[in-house]
């Protein structure tokens, strides 16, 4: 409950930042970004989010899943190592890379960002796997359940919340790399943001950066519920009584 | 009936875990696989439900190579136990104790009849079946792992050091509820431990092994007393005497029929029928229907009836009891004499410290040692 006002409270301080900045209409020689303009900043940006993280999931967690499997365990370094470097390269450079590689426009934004986002979802898919007890593996094989029945109905129940987790890391993440979309013709709030540190004017940078914390705060707690709701209610319990 | 027919295990790497052991585990027998870490008595367990697959040899199940069934067939008829951490922590109890019986297609309704009927025969309150793995104590979740592996009550059961990770009072505990559960159910049972007071306390047999080998193939009571070799000596340790006590009935020991006192009759009249030669001092005494009452010390009394002078009615073990039970009492009493009585509480032998010293006695006397 705590937590909830926290977030509330922040929310409110981000939202009230845009409402004042917006509302100032001139700062210098230059005009505030409208509030149709921020809204469809907005909704650009969430659109690259919410693409990137979908390709990210459909791809990172089977991927993540399989490099558990029997046959595929060697496959497991490259995999989470590459992902890894996904993420060392600073993202201005992954994004950067791909306009010479893909061209301008929405196309190189998505892949960048999905390369950017990709490390925490197949990581988290990878452990969440790993990390369950042998001792529970070995006592449902132990007790005649296939191979498909162990995955459905051991596996992926207690794997869930840890992969939710990682979709969730990811999307928060994604939200702040899109900022720099703009830059390989993508769009988003960082075309207000960038906006304001080329003109080095602070409230314009808030215009562009306060609806981007707020998304990032929103998404963060809907995915979390989202996990909440997906884990097991057994594993809820800390303690017992 | 589980039968190993040389039965070997090499890994891939080359170690040798399981090297040419043969044992039969008869029907309704509990036998023991015993021994040191890295022995190959979980290799060689696991190989009868096929977790492990076998190099070399052959194991039946009922007349039946195990090789021969499905995977998962084969295992859906062996009950598996394992430690407590094995349990589902997303399923409820109930649940985890179905898993078997629905993998084998029983109904709902019959699947939470059995779950309740094994709650029960574990001795957990009913309102558990509701209940998830972390909200019960060790030992409570080491009873449901219990009721899990006898969910689609199987003829066979494996056991893997079921009881190894609980706190020592509460493993004593299980281990009598199972050997009490045990005498109604009579399953054949493989259990694996490297506890020997566990294996004494709950084999029929016990296959003690080490490196790989088979050395001992016996009922505990030989494995003590018996010992092969000197690897059997040094695993039973100095103390076999004391651990043999938990192994010899009273029944064996006690003396039968021996001299009793009546309530009713006086003291002088029983001096005078006592054999003169023997320092007899107590003597139980009885009722008309042979019910034990106590006992009277006749060097410390001369007058009035035998029931005038009783005490002691406490000091008494059931016939079913073993020695170590039996000493216990009477060290505790400082007693040198226990009324053994049957279920009806009537006197059926007397045990002193003699009998006992004498029983361990021929019991080391039996194996002719190295």
């Amino acid at each position: 409950m705590k937590r909830q006002v926290v977030l509330i409270t922040f929310l409110a301080i981000l939202l009230g930042i845009t409402v004042w900045v917006t509302g100032q209409g001139k700062i210098g020689i230059y005009s505030t970004f409208t509030w149709e303009q921020i809204l469809y900043c907005s909704w650009s940006h969430l659109k690259m989010v919410v693409v990137a993280v979908a390709i990210g999931t459909i791809i990172g967690v089977p991927l993540g899943v399989l490099v558990t499997r029997p046959g595929f365990t060697r496959l497991a370094i490259p995999v989470i190592g590459g992902a890894n470097i996904g993420q060392t390269i600073p993202s201005l450079a992954v994004i950067a890379i791909m306009a010479p590689l893909l061209g301008f426009g929405f196309n190189s934004a998505i892949v960048a960002l999905f390369i950017y986002g990709l490390l925490p979802i197949v990581r988290n898919s990878f452990t969440s796997i790993r990390n369950i007890d042998p001792a529970i593996i070995e006592a449902a094989k132990g007790m005649g359940m296939s191979r498909g029945q162990i995955a459905r109905r051991i596996e992926l129940p207690l794997a869930r919340p840890v992969i939710m987790t990682g979709i969730r890391v990811s999307t928060v993440i994604t939200v702040g790399t899109a900022e720099l979309a703009v830059l390989v013709g993508g769009a988003g709030l960082g075309k207000i943001t960038l906006t304001g540190v080329f003109a080095r004017e602070t409230l314009i940078i808030l215009q562009g950066a306060a609806p981007t914390a707020a998304m990032a705060i929103i998404l963060g707690f809907i995915l979390e519920t989202f996990e909440d709701w997906m884990t097991p209610r057994g594993l809820k319990i800390d303690k017992q009584k | 009936m589980i039968e190993l027919e040389h039965v070997s295990k090499v890994f891939a790497d080359g170690t040798k875990a399981v090297d040419d052991v043969s044992f039969i585990v008869q029907e309704g027998e509990l036998c023991v696989l015993l021994g040191p870490s890295g022995c190959g008595k979980t290799t060689t367990m696991k190989m009868i439900n096929r977790l492990v697959s076998l190099t070399e040899g052959r194991i039946l199940l009922n007349g039946t190579n195990v090789l021969d069934f499905e995977e998962t067939e084969l295992r859906k008829q062996i009950g598996y136990a394992i430690q407590e951490i094995g349990l589902f922590p997303h399923m409820t109890v109930g649940e985890n104790i179905e898993v078997v019986p629905e993998l084998r297609g029983w109904p709902k309704a019959k699947r939470r009849e059995r779950a309740a009927e094994l709650l029960q025969m574990v001795k957990l309150p009913a309102e558990f079946i509701d209940r998830y793995p972390k909200e019960l104590s060790g030992g409570q979740r080491q009873r449901v792992g219990v009721a899990r592996a006898l969910g689609a009550d199987p003829e066979v059961l494996l056991m893997d050091e079921p009881f190894g990770a609980i706190d020592p009072i509460t493993r004593v505990d299980l281990q009598n509820e199972f050997l009490r559960i045990q005498q109604d159910i009579r399953k054949t049972i493989v259990f694996v431990t490297h506890d020997i007071y566990e294996a004494i306390k709950m084999g029929d047999k016990i296959a003690l092994m080490n490196g790989g080998r088979l050395i001992q193939f016996d009922s505990p009571f030989n494995i003590l007393f018996q010992p092969q070799d000197s690897f059997v000596q040094d695993f039973v340790g100095r103390d076999r005497a004391l651990k043999g006590l938990q192994l010899i009935r009273v029944k064996e020991v006690m003396r039968c029929s021996p001299l009793t006192a009546r309530w009713d009759e006086s003291v002088e009249a029983l001096k005078g029928r006592l054999p003169n030669d023997e320092g007899i001092e107590e003597i139980p005494v009885v009722d008309d229907s042979g019910g034990f009452l106590g006992y009277i010390d006749i060097s410390l009394v001369q007058t009035g009836t035998v029931g005038e002078h009783l005490g002691h009615h406490q000091v008494k073990a059931s016939i079913d009891s073993v020695l170590d039970e039996a000493l216990s009492i009477m060290l505790s009493c400082e007693r040198k004499t226990l009324a053994i009585l049957d279920h009806d509480n009537r006197l059926k032998g007397l045990l002193s410290f003699g009998d006992i010293q004498r029983a361990l006695g021929e019991a080391d006397r039996s194996g002719a040692r190295p």
